[in-house]
């Protein structure tokens, strides 16, 4: 994959990774942002043309202070597919990512292509509440996001050696930045109402889960399927919440099978 | 110099264990340890200790704001203060104060300062905190990345409120009001003093100067570990060309006065280590979350700041290190003054927080310690700072000819029998 730099016409600037040719597909990362290693786009990208834009308050992209509520998030992830060029692509959200796909496709039915939510937040279930990823230890948002937390933590950090207090400042400040970023659409209750406007939707929806997830549990998947109409329930063994990253193989093989 | 007697309203019933069993004192302790019965009388006896604080000549009484939380039972500290207002008549009443991120709409802000006002007689010191994460994000939801920008916000509107004559339309990014019109005013123009209790950030410094009001340190770690704070605060002072008055800045300070140094750990060091171990035992991910503070104050902080490393200090604490570390100022009436005077010029600082009940105190050491303070502490304190000593900017204005509603009533002087359940 390659990087590229796009400024959105609100004035952010964001990076994107880039690779592969074809069909227009557009990633938008979760909460924790874009890890060091991405397999999973990769393997994409030898089949489609794939994009994975990092939002502002991620890594080297700006702007962070310009969106503050979920039609800004929203409206900015349309901006970014205006920066690229893009016409209807096919828009893959994970998590924090799917929440702004899914209300991308409610604001703007004939935008997109195809629908991909792979864990998504933002629904909220009384009889499953979501962990508060905000007041969590690191070793606990470790054992939420991975079915093997011990090669989650790994993948997580890096290779980040934290004993390095340098490196650790960095990790750090960079976590506390990001999830700054996505507090704003996800605390205290990561459910800005999008299921108010899920009816609008009519793309074609697929709706995929790891069947390990711990912290968006499966039943959500099934409450996306009730609201989204047509959409169809995929789940995936052997993955947590990290499912792109813990069974990129997988991921890829039900992307493909939806998308064509 | 102006002492302010300062009550955090813990909980005392907190159990042995509770360090053990439970990870936070704050936002998710077991409301089952709460006992509204004996709560009765806790109010009762913190509010009787205030009362007594002003018979004893302290300038001022205060409280502050926290919510679910074990060592602080104010979650409106404007009740607590209505309660003062209407049982004293010297003091000023700090009421340090209401978080005002977290209220919707702040104008009731605007509204319950300015009864306060009015009923003292002018009496009110007005503290406007961003407030705690534990309280303002975690437990009021308000979002973390954008708290400060809403605090600016809820501080404009009431600062507005107060100050205009006619109604007036306000809109902001949080809160619309076609009809801003603060009915009552406050008795002090332009305004009670303003009072912004920090907890470490950096852009609360030039906030306080922009707008000439009190910066208050509110740390629970003592003098040592405030320097580098007001050190920071003062560069600021002096680099935006400001005076250097004292009574910019306060300071909170745990204070324990006995007889003798002795007698000080015999008498309080239970009481302390109560309030250290058990009280300030919070779950770090409460303190800390991403966006409450900024990637500046972060960075001024370093890791030293990590609120994970705090509760490492908490762990095992002594009497002999609360003591030689300066957490704490206790021992003889002599220990105290020579430590607190080295605590107020080396901050430099006009205002005290004298934080006289700590942890599970019972009423009558704390009265004991206060007691002491008053009278063998404070009178040789008194007189620091010659060169600003009319300086009242930062202090109350009340009215010269108010009520004296609490006269010919039972008296707060004595302690009451039968507090105790």
């Amino acid at each position: 994959m390659k990087t590229r730099t796009v400024e959105t016409r609100k004035g952010c600037r964001c990076r994107v990774l880039e690779g592969g040719s074809g069909m227009p597909v557009v990633f938008l990362h979760g909460a924790g942002g874009l890890l060091a290693d991405n397999p999973f786009l990769d393997r994409l990208a030898s089949r489609y043309h794939v994009f994975a834009p990092e939002l502002p308050g991620y890594g080297e992209s700006t702007g962070e202070e310009r969106l503050e509520d979920m039609l800004d998030f929203t409206l900015h992830g349309w901006d970014v597919v205006a920066a690229l060029g893009l016409r209807r692509p096919h828009l893959v959200g994970h998590s924090m990512g799917g929440m702004i796909a899914a209300e991308m496709a409610a604001v703007a039915p004939s935008d997109l292509d195809r629908l991909v939510l792979v864990a998504a937040a933002g629904l909220w279930l009384e009889a499953h509440p979501i962990p508060d990823i905000f007041a969590l230890l690191p070793a606990q948002l470790v054992e939420l996001l991975f079915q093997d937390p011990e090669r989650g933590q790994q993948l997580l950090t890096g290779g980040v050696d934290f004993s390095d207090m340098e490196a650790f400042k960095a990790f750090y400040l960079g976590q506390q930045r990001r999830l700054a970023m996505a507090g704003k659409i996800l605390f205290p209750i990561p459910n800005r109402r999008v299921s108010k406007r899920l009816y609008r939707v009519t793309a074609r929806t697929l709706v995929l889960w790891g069947a390990a997830d711990r912290l968006i549990v499966p039943a959500y998947a099934e409450q996306w399927a009730r609201l989204i109409p047509g959409a169809t329930v995929r789940t995936i063994p052997d993955a947590g919440h990290m499912l792109p990253y813990e069974q990129p193989e997988a991921f890829v093989d039900a992307l493909v099978r939806f998308l064509g | 110099m102006r002492f302010t007697w300062f009550n955090l309203m813990p909980w005392p019933y907190l159990p042995d264990d509770f360090r053990e069993k439970h990870r936070s004192v704050w936002v998710d302790i077991p409301n089952t340890l709460y006992d509204p019965r004996k709560g009765h009388f806790v109010y009762h006896q913190y509010m009787d200790q205030l009362e007594y604080a002003e018979s004893l000549g302290f300038d001022g009484i205060g409280c502050n704001e926290h919510h679910q939380n074990g060592y602080g039972l104010m979650p409106s500290p404007n009740l607590i203060a209505a309660g003062l207002a209407r049982r004293t008549s010297r003091a000023a009443i700090c009421v340090i104060g209401n978080s005002i991120a977290g209220y919707n709409p702040p104008i009731r802000v605007a509204e319950e300062f300015a009864m306060l006002d009015v009923i003292s007689g002018g009496r009110l010191v007005a503290g406007f905190p961003v407030g705690t994460p534990m309280d303002t994000n975690f437990c009021y939801g308000q979002i973390p990345a954008l708290t400060r920008d809403k605090y600016g916000e809820a501080h404009d509107l009431i600062m507005k409120a107060w100050a205009e004559d006619e109604p007036f339309a306000f809109d902001g990014k949080y809160n619309q009001l076609r009809w801003v019109n603060c009915w009552p005013k406050p008795i002090q123009k332009p305004h009670p003093p303003i009072y912004i209790p920090g907890g470490g950030s950096i852009e609360t410094w030039d906030f306080c100067l922009d707008h000439d009001y009190n910066y208050s340190y509110l740390s629970f770690y003592g003098y040592l570990r405030g320097k580098s704070l007001l050190d920071g605060y003062w560069e600021r002072v002096a680099r935006r060309g400001k005076d250097e008055s004292p009574y910019r800045a306060a300071f909170a300070q745990i204070i324990c006065v006995a007889d003798t140094d002795a007698e000080a750990e015999a008498l309080y060091a239970e009481h302390c280590l109560y309030f250290f171990n058990r009280c300030l035992h919070v779950f770090p991910p409460f303190a800390d979350p991403p966006g409450y503070r900024t990637v500046n104050t972060i960075k001024y902080g370093a890791l030293s700041q990590l609120r994970m490393e705090a509760q490492l200090i908490m762990q095992g604490l002594t009497w002999k290190q609360l003591v030689d570390e300066r957490f704490i100022i206790a021992g003889s009436p002599e220990t105290v003054r020579q430590q607190l005077e080295e605590c107020i010029t080396g901050l430099r600082i006009g205002h005290l927080f004298c934080l006289l009940h700590t942890g599970n105190m019972p009423d009558w050491k704390t009265r004991h310690s206060t007691k002491l303070f008053a009278e063998k502490v404070m009178p040789h304190l008194r007189h620091l700072w010659p060169e600003w000593k009319h300086d009242d900017r930062w202090w109350i204005h009340p009215m010269d000819e108010r009520l004296h509603p609490e006269e010919g009533r039972p008296g707060a002087e004595k302690p009451r029998q039968e507090w105790r359940p």
